[in-house]
């Protein structure tokens, strides 16, 4: 089985982004790399992210997270930020009591886009 | 073999989606993350099939106007597509109605020339002339009266309200554009609590969804806060007041956020008195229109107060 299957799929990932969302845009780290977008788009882009996450489908590639994200960087993007977006994603699964197991699987995807999101 | 039908073209889909085929086409189609995920490719299907997979994570007013994602289509059968707001046609109307509803907002009354289809809450254009247009949104509720009703608020120097303040009244013809927005109330989880709250004339599509919702049957929570400086800018008040009787799921808060407030008015900000009042939001519906700052607020708070992304509506203007 997959880990998109074991996850619970697209319910999961509906379940989970109201509650990862409101994580970011309530952490002080973070937040004002969000303000003035689109609220109802960028949570569509979130959702994307965790669909991704949690080994669903998607096309994204690493070119596509380099120019998503390279606005940010000039802004100061870094791996600081990044750490947090990791730290919300892990906490979003763990309240939605995903087993640990599936949880390092998911992070392991996200922690994989790193250096492309950071520009490295 | 379905076809897509777009720009008057048809084009063979065979095993392909939407989005693969009319691009292969050289058809532009701003798209993204081709999973049926991010929305950027989003358009609009005129007439056809659409399968349900194509319509997944879209919000319920955004499936109600027949919006879908084309990257993760494959029809069945022929349809016809487009992008979203090509459909926005002209059409001729006629006044019927002048009256102001306080000192700085008309009630417009319009009768359109041919029937025209709408949800209560969308907005229409409302052209001064060819080029100038400015977009209202409409009060009136389909099945409950025949004329659409517009709250033109006076802005200064407004080159549209000014005109229309200073020229228009009953009988004259008018140039409007065919309805959009997808702030608007969809049947159905009649027993959703629903929060509105407008300033200004941000009262109009809330005066229109709250009356479609409660034509509908809508039984749960209907509770509408409405903001103003002061006691002079409300309106629509004693209709209000009449709802509220006439159905003890309504509930209407004239907020004053400067100076005393009146019996029957509460005090402050009209998103701090709505969210104390309903300070719990998880599972319901919320309507914001009007100030846009109140309503980029409004729509962080209401959500960090456990609504849905997806059940939240905004139309700032």
């Amino acid at each position: 089985m997959s880990l998109y299957t074991e996850i619970g799929g697209e319910p999961a990932v509906n379940a989970a982004v109201d509650i990862f969302y409101r994580k970011v845009l309530q952490d002080d780290r973070i937040k004002h790399f969000f303000d003035g977008v689109d609220m109802s788009k960028q949570a569509s882009k979130q959702k994307a992210f965790l669909t991704m996450a949690f080994g669903g489908p998607h096309n994204y590639t690493g070119e596509d997270m380099r120019k998503g994200h390279a606005a940010l960087v000039t802004r100061g993007l870094n791996d600081s930020h990044f750490d947090a977006i990791m730290e919300h994603l892990g906490a979003t699964l763990t309240e939605l009591k995903v087993p640990g197991n599936l949880i390092a699987q998911a992070a392991a995807i996200a922690e994989s886009t790193r250096k492309d999101v950071l520009g490295k | 073999m379905p076809k897509v039908i777009y720009g008057g073209q048809s084009y063979e889909c065979g095993e392909q989606s939407v989005l693969v085929c009319l691009t292969a086409q050289g058809v532009h189609i701003p798209s993204s993350c081709h999973s049926g995920l991010c929305q950027t490719c989003m358009m609009q299907a005129v007439s056809g099939n659409i399968p349900e997979k194509a319509k997944a994570g879209l919000t319920d007013t955004l499936v109600a106007q027949n919006y879908f994602l084309p990257c993760v289509c494959y029809p069945q059968d022929d349809i016809e597509v487009e992008l979203p707001d090509a459909s926005m046609g002209k059409l001729a109307a006629q006044i019927t109605g002048v009256e102001y509803l306080n000192a700085d907002i008309l009630g417009i009354r319009i009768k359109p020339s041919h029937p025209f289809e709408y949800k209560a809450g969308q907005f229409i254009n409302f052209f001064k002339d060819e080029y100038t247009a400015r977009s209202y949104s409409l009060a009136s509720v389909p099945a409950l009266e025949d004329e659409l009703f517009l709250n033109v608020r006076k802005v200064p120097n407004g080159q549209v309200s000014g005109w229309i303040f200073d020229n228009i009244k009953a009988g004259d013809t008018v140039t409007i554009s065919e309805a959009v927005g997808d702030c608007f109330y969809v049947p159905g989880k009649p027993e959703q609590n629903i929060l509105l709250i407008g300033t200004g004339s941000g009262l109009a599509p809330l005066y229109g969804i709250i009356r479609d919702a409660l034509r509908n049957g809508h039984t749960g929570k209907i509770s509408l806060y409405h903001g103003s400086y002061n006691i002079d800018g409300f309106y629509l008040v004693e209709e209000l007041r009449k709802l509220a009787q006439a159905h003890s799921n309504f509930s209407y808060v004239p907020c004053v956020s400067e100076g005393e407030a009146p019996q029957g008015y509460a005090p402050g900000m009209v998103l701090d008195v709505a969210l104390k009042d309903n300070p719990e939001l998880s599972g319901w519906r919320v309507f914001l229109c009007g100030h846009p700052e109140m309503v980029k607020s409004a729509q962080q708070k209401t959500f960090f107060a456990g609504a849905s992304m997806r059940d939240i509506f905004a139309d700032p203007f």
